[in-house]
């Protein structure tokens, strides 16, 4: 067992118990700094892969907003310092046993399978790679996938806005009882 | 660095997947719902980079998929507490047991 290794056991146990922590604690505010914990083991994970761009992406977006949009909005909607409420037991036995059963299962196919990996080549994810392939308009490039995303990313920033915006009018006043 | 196997991370990964679903079974707060959801979809992007760089690394599409579930997930959590704040406005609670207009 060598030095990298040992350092993807330790991320695994960091991503697991941080992400069991974020499921089961009862303070919401706690759960969400353990999410914040198990996604940076995550970027810890694709470094330790040699994906660097994956891990600088996973630190901007998920780390650095959606974590931040999770706690704003656990500001907004209640009062961080109360405890959730706890589930009942047989539903935590029942989801447990549903876990744990699916994770025997998955465990049984991955050991029976192998994973015999056949190619050797190098593997060059740089971003030189990456901006070259998903900007090229050969084939098994990616410029269509990329600008359907940003015309999704546009609709779901105007559907927000709709979604969230505050009418001042109709909340109070129902329709057919508006003058004029 | 080749003496880790795939198969070491796909049981990471799997695990990390059965802690979302726990998650999302036994919580009734909307936003730990949405944390487990998060979960699930980070478990999703380490198996597609992990075949990608152990079975394909001649290629990068599984790079690529990460990358596109990354800008969903971000979108998807954006509409998800627009939704949860307009919830929040009109039953001043965030339990999915409070709004059960819809349920039949």
């Amino acid at each position: 067992m060598n030095i990298s290794s040992i350092i993807f056991y330790a991320i695994s146990a960091l991503i697991l118990g941080a992400g069991i922590l974020a499921v089961t604690s009862v303070k919401i505010f706690r759960s969400a700094i353990w999410l914040l914990f198990s996604l940076i083991g995550i970027a810890a994970l694709y470094f330790w892969m040699q994906v660097e761009f994956i891990a600088a992406i996973q630190i901007v977006v998920y780390v650095g907003g959606i974590v931040i949009l999770i706690i704003f909005s656990i500001f907004l909607t209640q009062q961080s310092g109360k405890d959730l409420p706890k589930p009942a037991i047989s539903k935590m036995v029942f989801s447990a046993l549903a876990a744990l059963f699916g994770i025997a299962f998955t465990f049984n196919l991955i050991n029976h399978y192998g994973f015999d990996n056949t190619s050797s080549a190098p593997f060059n994810a740089s971003v030189n790679e990456i901006g070259m392939q998903m900007l090229s308009t050969s084939s098994y490039g990616f410029i269509l996938p990329f600008e359907v995303v940003s015309m999704l990313l546009l609709a779901s920033m105007i559907g927000c806005i709709v979604i969230a915006m505050k009418s001042s009018t109709s909340d109070t006043i129902p329709l057919n009882n508006k003058k004029d | 660095m080749n003496e880790i196997p795939l198969t070491h991370i796909l049981f990471v990964s799997t695990a990390l997947f059965f802690i979302g679903m726990y998650g999302l079974f036994t919580r009734r707060n909307i936003i730990t719902m949405l944390m487990s959801i998060e979960l699930m979809l980070n478990s999703v992007n380490i198996n597609f980079v992990a075949f990608n760089k152990y079975l394909f690394p001649d290629k990068l599409d599984g790079v690529f998929f990460s990358l596109f579930i990354i800008t969903i997930a971000a979108a998807e959590a954006a509409v998800a507490i627009a939704i949860i704040i307009n919830l929040y406005r009109s039953h001043n609670s965030i339990d999915v047991d409070d709004a059960t207009e819809m349920k039949y």
